[in-house]
């Protein structure tokens, strides 16, 4: 196997951990959708942990070992106007995913702290209007349909 | 083969982007259900076990079609010679086909679990543990198969 074959596997690896972790936080979002209790929002967000260092690879690693990809071939160069376009996305999906997920993140340390008061069954306006957030929602409908957007351009390469 | 795979003809892209989109979902729906069943093991186990259920069904299960449709419809286009395939489909075909049959195991066994944690007196189920173990498996599975695809070795 030769040194593209291990940038490409690690590539397409990160944009695997990447989709994956929207997908966990896809089910998650759609599942969670009328919690209100402290604790049962907890559970949710224990299953995210995974998603969240998932995330973090999957955003870093598709665009490092992308543009190294890009760099390595003859095919193909950095500043083809599809592999521009892909990073002018890879930012909006990072920004916008970053932004919705603060939403979220700070509905964890609310749900944390009532749970930690003892009140973590009882009912949480304040919680409810936090994990229903529609401008989170609508942050993280925008950034994996620029994921989406990112894999049809990789796959279609349109101008190469 | 990198070179082919660049200039690939441009019919062939819609099965090829069906086949990653299918294997991508497949894997998120199995690192949640994973999760969710791990989870199951030390606490909560119906709500967790409910919710890796519910994953491995509705979005574990679908995705698998997805990918292997758009898995065969790319191998109609390529005419490969069925005496000379190369190494990175057998392993593709291997994670696959017994993977489907995988998939509906555990679905099965994790939902006769979730039915039998609803019992006032129960606590943990072995099932949705198997459950978690085979769901685990197919993670890894289709980690190795992610490899195979994208390095294609000989």
């Amino acid at each position: 196997m030769s040194f593209y074959d291990w940038l490409l596997f690690f590539h397409v690896a990160a944009a695997f951990a990447l989709v994956a972790a929207l997908v966990v936080f896809w089910i998650i979002g759609i599942a969670a959708r009328n919690v209100d209790r402290p604790s049962e929002s907890l559970r949710f967000f224990r299953i995210a942990r995974p998603a969240n260092v998932l995330v973090i690879v999957g955003t870093l690693g598709t665009l490092i070992f992308g543009i190294w990809l890009a760099i390595d071939s003859d095919l193909y160069q950095v500043w083809d106007w599809w592999v521009l376009l892909a990073i002018a996305l890879w930012v909006v999906s990072s920004a916008t995913g970053q932004r919705g997920g603060q939403t979220y993140g700070e509905a964890q340390k609310l749900a944390a702290e009532l749970d930690a008061a003892g009140r973590g069954d009882e009912p949480s306006q304040e919680l409810a209007v936090r994990l229903q957030d529609r401008r989170a929602m609508w942050l993280n409908v925008v950034s994996s349909a620029a994921v989406l957007a990112i894999l049809v351009i990789m796959i279609y390469k349109p101008g190469a | 083969m990198r070179i082919f795979a660049a200039i690939r003809p441009d019919d062939w892209n819609f099965p090829l982007l069906m086949h990653v989109f299918g294997a991508m979902i497949l894997v998120g729906g199995l690192v949640a259900a994973v999760t969710a069943l791990l989870l199951g093991w030390r606490r909560d186990s119906l709500w967790y076990s409910r919710l890796g259920f519910w994953t491995l069904l509705l979005v574990v299960f679908p995705a698998w079609w997805v990918m292997r449709i758009g898995a065969e419809w790319i191998y109609s286009k390529e005419n490969f010679d069925e005496d000379n395939e190369p190494a990175w489909l057998g392993i593709g075909y291997s994670t696959a086909e017994p993977g489907l049959l995988l998939i509906l195991i555990a679905i099965i066994v994790t939902g006769i679990g979730v039915r039998r944690l609803r019992r006032p007196d129960a606590t943990t189920s072995a099932l949705t543990r198997i459950g978690g173990v085979i769901a685990t498996l197919l993670l890894i599975a289709y980690t190795i198969a992610v490899w195979a695809m994208t390095t294609k070795p000989d």
